[in-house]
């Protein structure tokens, strides 16, 4: 007999992970959410900059079931959540998994401040139910999800923590470095932030803000500096819409990656679609943040290299 | 040539015409945004550390480096001794040189010993070697819950977690390329 230790020894974070999973589903079945399973491969993935669809027999392995869900909206289903796998190719880190787990859901007719107040409703009942109290511990920092939590803007976190102007750091393209050298490690701690209104540029598929049209109505959720979840206003003007994925793929396509074919009965239904707030949360990063693991690869059964 | 997804701990590389080893390797990427790979190398040649930051795209030179397969021989003072299997020829290597290697260097283990302009500067493990146990607990009867550890040292020195049924005087195989227990060596 030769046991596989090193899987054996996970069970606790496992047991502990299923557990966050099966109040999750409870949650949202209690706050009158259908839960939806759409396919997981897709022929048409929304095109995003930096995102990479990896190709399935000539169709893509989903990196978020977004355009599924939001056609479903679209036909008249107003309250939706989907727990699914998703791939993204070339993303492994201490953070990162190529094929990880997303909790999505969906409102129609709110925006994302309703999405913030749902983040808030969620983890406090998870920490409930999984016998956690509201004081997180997150890698030595206390983090306390008392409600409400910190909203600060991406121009006040620039302002904040680092020498830049959002606007200086687009121009000279060091808006990813300034974002995770200097302002996502001080996010979420001593409670959780979200940080909101990004660049119009940095949401392809968020609402512009209604008074600021410099930015777009896009927010992420950050616990003990980790970003855990990404939520915005559904852009629901389907020639805007259409408009940004060509501006995205031709991106794609300049940078030599593999094109993707327009997702055209998304666009076709989009104008169907009612306002609605949408978010995508990485249910791997959740679990680490709730069970204070200091990397990705201690909550998941299998990593890629462990295969 | 090598890109940015290879990127990882223990790739060597040539920057500047010096040979480097990743020592720590992350891969960020901030919501929505590009890939960032941060690395910290040190130059096999000197010693110094550098932090670099990569970005999708970016390509790499391997090291140009000589790989000889050898055997440990001892340890003198604060160098490690290697033969080379074919020559028959002594190499030394300083402890900074062999760094978290040492702790499964045990007498006659065959390595891959690299060497730039005929210097030794760096070994290459197999990926398992097998090691005795020299202290640990005695095993708390009735736990058979299989998911717990304790510490436990062998020959080298080296200290880490194993299952709680090991034994002291056994022999146990441990992964080198992250110092953990595999699992035991029957008979």
């Amino acid at each position: 007999m030769n046991v596989n230790w090193t899987l054996a020894r996970r069970r606790p974070l496992l047991v502990a992970r299923a557990q966050i999973i099966q109040a999750i589903r409870q949650f949202f079945i209690q706050e009158g959410f259908l839960e939806v399973e759409t396919p997981l491969r897709i022929p048409a993935p929304a095109p995003e900059a930096h995102i990479d669809a990896i190709p399935s027999d000539g169709w893509f392995l989903n990196t978020s079931p977004e355009l599924c869900m939001k056609r479903l909206l679209a036909a008249g289903y107003e309250r939706l959540f989907q727990i699914c796998h998703c791939w993204r190719g070339n993303e492994r880190g201490r953070k990162h998994l190529p094929e990880f787990t997303m909790l999505e859901w969906y409102r129609a007719d709110a925006d994302y401040t309703r999405l913030m107040t749902d983040c808030e409703n969620l983890l406090t009942a998870l920490a409930a139910a999984c016998g956690l109290n509201d004081d997180l511990q997150v890698q030595g920092r206390e983090v306390r999800l008392a409600k409400p939590w910190q909203r600060l803007t991406v121009a006040e976190a620039f302002a904040r923590f680092s020498d830049s102007s959002v606007d200086a750091a687009l121009a000279s393209d060091r808006f990813d470095e300034i974002m995770t050298d200097a302002i996502e490690p001080m996010l979420g701690i001593g409670q959780p932030t979200f940080l909101y209104n990004y660049p119009s540029e940095r949401g392809a598929l968020a609402r512009l803000h209604g008074a600021d049209q410099s930015v777009a109505e896009r927010f992420e959720l950050y616990i003990g500096g980790i970003e855990l979840a990404n939520g915005f206003s559904e852009l629901t003007d389907a020639i805007e819409q259409r408009r940004r994925f060509e501006q995205e793929e031709q991106y794609r396509r300049s940078s030599g990656r593999i094109p993707y074919p327009e997702a055209n009965k998304f666009l076709a239904e989009l104008p169907a679609m009612p306002p609605a707030a949408g978010i995508a949360l990485g249910v791997d990063r959740l679990v680490m943040v709730m069970l204070d693991a200091a990397e990705i690869d201690a909550v998941v059964a299998f990593t890629p290299e462990d295969l | 040539m090598y890109t940015v997804a290879d990127l990882k701990k223990g790739l060597k590389i040539t920057l500047d015409g010096d040979p480097y080893i990743v020592i720590a390797f992350d891969f960020t990427k901030p919501g929505k945004g590009q890939a960032l790979y941060r690395t910290k190398m040190r130059n096999m040649i000197n010693g110094t550390i550098l932090d670099r930051t990569y970005r999708s795209g970016e390509t790499f030179e391997p090291a140009s480096l000589e790989d000889r397969k050898m055997q440990f021989l001892y340890k003198e003072d604060d160098h490690y001794v290697f033969m080379d299997n074919q020559t028959f020829e002594q190499y030394r290597m300083s402890e900074d040189a062999v760094g978290d290697s040492k702790n499964y260097l045990i007498d006659n283990l065959p390595v891959d010993v690299l060497l730039f302009r005929d210097k030794a500067i760096g070994v290459d493990l197999p990926n398992f070697v097998n090691l005795r146990v020299t202290e640990t607990s005695p095993w708390a009867k009735g736990d058979t819950s299989g998911s717990d550890s304790k510490p436990a040292t062998v020959e080298t020195g080296y200290v880490l977690r194993v299952p709680p049924f090991i034994e002291e005087g056994e022999l146990i195989v441990i992964d080198t390329r992250n110092g953990e227990y595999s699992t035991r060596v029957k008979g």
